[in-house]
């Protein structure tokens, strides 16, 4: 503890105060100053965050690192808080991201190299208050707030088709959050005035008034997962976003639609969670099957990855809604280990991008023959994607298809067909891309990674490898608090 | 009755513009230099400022024979219309330059309609009330005439004056209607009667007092008039009539509704009801097809409005004092948007036009960055003050059990956020237009803007001194 200022507060406003300074710093001019201030920042964002995880009491389902405080007492808003083995494994996730992303970036944007650091620092800082809030209005003001960098983002230094792509993602998302807006405001007048998460985890809350409630949260949850048939904005944004945007989409925010599931949906109204949870898991598995099978046709590599990643979250939904602990805590090792590899293969194309300008499976060809070390990298990363035993991509899958065998055969033969789905799409751009002879010149003429993307691509093989084969550590962390929620649901909330 | 009778303390204020305003009139006649003019209209504005803040009170105190009253919700609203007329006039001063309409009577213009506001904040009778609504829309009317040669304006002018005056013919006939039934046009005397008294020709006074005071507001169906009288008058005026005549307009449907006709609640609660979704559907789906960003931020005012309503008629504390946070906010946000058009346009060449914002950032970030945050703000995201007004709406809403109301509300904010997002589109991802955009204004004008720019932000982080002081503002003067 810094005198009064509590270690989740400086993971939030740490990056953002280094955002501002970058953007008062001022233009174009002093690019390499900002370059540098943004690294310092991302890193001191991540030291910040690190003894969230070195001093964090896995014993306990309590939150954890709590800091309260007033900030609009004439609505009982406050400045409330706090983690646990749910929300804190996602900030340093995120914060370790963030530093990829800065570092993935270095060279590659030229233009307006300030404002594009800033929008990254302060969306990490934002990020960060999503998943340390405990008050429902400041979840929403970090919720919806996080937003705008992106959308800027995507805007400012996306592909061609970049604007249809940033206000699609943006009203998309808004639509479900105002949803949620309603259902909080009426939590307030339901817990007797009061916009405190765990305070309405408590309150009683009849059937109708519980699905209109879970309603409501699914559409600002499952939007930003995104669950089948709300997903449509995912492959547009992904596509048109700047890799770094790319990055920080998949691996960050897509969490963030999963985790407010965890913290929102299944506490505040399980009866209805319960009552709905079929629903759920068939959208969960159309997502693995169907998007699955989209994906097996994509010509656009990083449209492949982005459904990729909607089957991959199919999995992490399913996970939660079997209401098993493997289940959800598979789920939430399925979340950080495809943030770790999905941000791995955002970031494998961008480095093939940065030096073909193309993202089609048809442009390359024999990319070993000329980048030996990327393709080594690339391998690894892919067959995480696949989910490889050994990999972190197969600790999570494992879990949840374990979970899902209790509840039902048919659910886990479902899902496990995404193993030879994943291993199809993945594996076939691989080769595609990688192996086969070099028909395009230009593939012939690609320079080999630097050092600057090798330090970047070894710190997440390293995450994959290390989660893959030793994830004891993560699920402990969580443990107490998955039992803590799975006992929580198991309880009637009706009144 | 001798002069001594009547009580002027609380009317202190009103002497004072009146008698500047006066002034002001008389140094354009001596003196050939409207400098002066524009420094007195600000000493002015500042000097009112200071003598409500030292007879403000919690005390409701009436003045006239009871026809004007002072309490804490009009000094509120009084300061907040002088530092709303202060940032517009500093902002109009090059655009006026520029085009020959840095004169006196633009002044003395200013002076008067900001007069007519404060007896509409501060009436507590039909007259009076009366009085000062037409104060203020005759010199609106006037100063959007301001500009002789332009066509637009004399246009938006004649209809500005055309529909304004058949408003106040409904509301003066709604008016005659409710004397004729109660007897009295003191407000304080309206209220017991109706109390007493509830019938169908109450409700028929009131269908034309209601449908006057849409008028004022701009809220549909009374909304025509709205977009071509912002498109048409000058910029620096539509920035006057955008921002503190709204707290005015918020003033008397405070004063009618609440404080006179508040026995007829279930009746002027369902037309309001039925006003503000109107408001809200046409004012956010016209505004995306605008291509003028005055035109598109004259649409995104009716919906503004629409909302605003929305807490009145919530008809609690609540939604009063979310209401009163709402129009503040509103006014300032406003003042930022209009005054960055009226601050982008320079001699010969009018910023109003989407198309003329492309790419500003390229050029321009730090003004960028505010035109953002005020659309940011408008659309009601966080972390901006357009925001905390929409959620206390919406709270007094869901509170008093219009949970209908407020899913509409937020259906059609999600519409409106799309042509907010689209000038922050044009903003940042165009590129930037081959007529360069060189702002005009001087180096005061620009620390102005940004503050207010800043200000949208900072109200949004810490909302709760102004909440606080609304709420404590409706609850001592509204009973």
């Amino acid at each position: 503890m810094i005198e009064g200022i509590g270690i989740l507060s400086l993971t939030i406003w740490v990056p953002i105060v280094a955002g501002l300074f970058i953007l008062a710093s001022g233009g174009d001019r002093s690019a390499d100053g900002q370059r540098a201030i943004a690294l310092v920042g991302a890193l001191l964002g991540f030291l910040v965050a690190i003894p969230l995880w070195t001093g964090f009491d896995s014993g306990t389902a309590a939150m954890q690192f709590e800091e309260l405080a007033e900030w609009v007492p004439m609505i009982n808003v406050y400045y409330h808080l706090g983690v646990d083995g749910i929300s804190m494994p996602f900030i340093l996730l995120n914060s370790f991201t963030t530093l990829l992303v800065v570092l993935a970036g270095w060279q590659v944007i030229q233009n307006k190299v300030g404002q594009y650091m800033a929008a990254f620092l302060i969306q990490s800082g934002l990020i960060n208050g999503v998943f340390a809030s405990l008050d429902g209005v400041l979840f929403y003001v970090f919720f919806e707030a996080m937003l705008i960098p992106l959308y800027i983002i995507i805007g400012v230094w996306g592909g061609p088709n970049r604007v249809y792509a940033a206000i699609k993602f943006f009203l998309y998302t808004l639509l479900g959050s105002l949803m949620m807006l309603i259902a909080l405001i009426f939590l307030f007048f339901q817990s007797g005035g009061s916009f405190e998460i765990l305070q309405w985890h408590k309150v009683p809350i009849g059937m109708a008034a519980q699905v209109l409630l879970f309603v409501a949260f699914f559409f600002a949850f499952a939007v930003k997962v995104p669950m089948w048939p709300v997903h449509t904005w995912l492959p547009d944004a992904h596509v048109e976003a700047p890799t770094g945007g790319s990055v920080v989409l998949a691996a960050i925010t897509l969490k963030v639609g999963a985790y407010g599931f965890l913290r929102f949906a299944m506490p505040i109204v399980p009866d209805a969670a319960h009552e709905l949870a079929g629903l759920m898991i068939a959208l969960s598995l159309i997502a693995v099957v169907y998007i699955g099978m989209v994906a097996l046709v994509q010509a656009d590599m990083k449209k492949l990855i982005a459904y990729s990643s909607i089957a991959h979250m199919g999995f992490v939904t399913l996970g939660f809604f079997i209401f098993e602990p493997l289940g959800i805590e598979g789920g939430l090792v399925q979340m950080i280990s495809h943030g770790f590899i999905s941000a791995a293969l955002f970031l494998c194309i961008g480095v093939m991008y940065d030096r073909l300008h193309s993202r089609q499976i048809a442009d390359y060809g024999g990319v070993v023959n000329s980048m030996p070390r990327f393709a080594a990298f690339f391998m690894l990363f892919a067959m995480a994607n696949a989910g490889l035993p050994a990999t972190s991509g197969f600790v999570g899958e494992f879990m949840v298809i374990l979970g899902a065998v209790k509840v039902n055969f048919w659910y886990a033969f479902a899902a496990a067909l995404t193993l030879i789905f994943g291993a199809a799409y993945t594996l076939w751009m691989y080769k595609r891309v990688v192996f086969g002879p070099v028909t395009n010149d230009k593939v012939a003429a690609m320079q080999d990674i630097d050092s600057r993307e090798f330090l970047v691509l070894a710190l997440l093989a390293i995450c994959v490898l290390g989660m893959g084969l030793y994830p004891m550590p993560v699920t402990e962390v969580m443990h107490a608090s998955v039992n803590n929620l799975l006992e929580h649901v198991a309880h009637s909330k009706l009144p | 009755m001798t002069l001594s009778m009547l009580n002027l303390m609380p009317a202190l204020p009103e002497i004072f513009v009146l008698s500047l305003a006066c002034v002001v009139l008389l140094v354009e006649a001596f003196s050939k230099k409207p400098a002066w003019s524009y420094t007195l209209t600000q000493v002015t504005l500042v000097g009112a400022g200071v003598i409500t803040l030292l007879t403000a009170g919690e005390a409701k105190v009436y003045a006239f024979n009871g026809m004007f009253v002072d309490d804490l919700m009009a000094d509120v609203l009084k300061l907040v219309s002088y530092a709303a007329a202060v940032i517009a006039v500093a902002y109009s001063r090059s655009y006026l330059k520029d085009r020959e309409m840095f004169r006196g009577e633009y002044f003395a213009l200013v002076l008067f309609a900001v007069l007519g506001m404060m007896v509409m904040i501060s009436a507590s009778h039909f007259l009076t009330l009366y009085m000062g609504l037409e104060l203020l829309s005759l010199s609106l009317y006037t100063l959007v005439a301001l500009q002789r040669d332009s066509k637009v304006a004399s246009e938006a002018a004649m209809k500005y004056f055309v529909l304004g005056a058949l408003a106040s013919g409904f509301l003066l006939y709604g008016m005659s209607i409710l004397y004729g039934m109660t007897g009295s046009l003191h407000l304080t005397e309206v209220v017991e009667a109706i109390a007493l008294n509830n019938t169908a020709l109450l409700a028929f006074g009131l269908v034309f007092v209601v449908a006057g005071l849409a008028f004022k507001l701009g809220v549909a169906p009374f909304h025509m008039w709205v977009p071509d009288i912002y498109h048409g008058a000058p910029s620096a005026v539509t920035l006057f009539i955008g921002s503190a005549p709204k707290l005015a307009a918020f003033a008397i449907v405070m004063r009618l509704l609440v404080d006179g006709l508040h026995p007829a609640v279930e009746h002027w609660q369902q037309m309001l009801a039925i006003m503000a979704v109107l408001s809200l559907a046409i004012g956010n789906l016209a505004a995306i097809m605008q291509t003028n960003i005055k035109r598109m931020l004259a649409y995104s005012t009716i919906a503004h409005m629409g909302f605003l309503l929305l807490g009145i008629l919530a008809d609690s504390y609540a939604g009063y004092s979310a209401a009163m946070f709402y129009v503040i906010t509103y006014a300032i946000t406003s003042l930022g948007a209009f005054g960055m058009v009226v601050y982008l346009s320079r001699a010969g060449f009018e910023a109003e036009n989407l198309e003329d914002f492309k790419g500003l950032n390229a050029k321009h970030p730090w003004l960028a960055a505010i035109m953002a945050m005020l659309m940011f703000s408008m659309a009601g995201l966080p972390p901006f003050v357009g925001f905390y007004a929409k959620l206390t709406v919406l709270q007094a809403l869901i509170g008093t059990g219009w949970l209908w109301l407020a899913v509409a509300a937020v259906f059609f904010s999600l519409i409106g956020a799309f042509y907010y997002l689209r000038v922050v589109k044009t903003l940042y991802f165009d590129v930037p237009h081959a007529s360069d955009l060189a702002p005009s204004g001087e180096g005061d004008v620009r620390a102005l803007l940004s503050l207010n720019g800043l200000g949208v932000l900072l109200l949004g982080l810490a909302p709760q001194p102004l909440l606080a002081l609304c709420a404590y503002a409706i609850q001592v003067s509204i009973q």
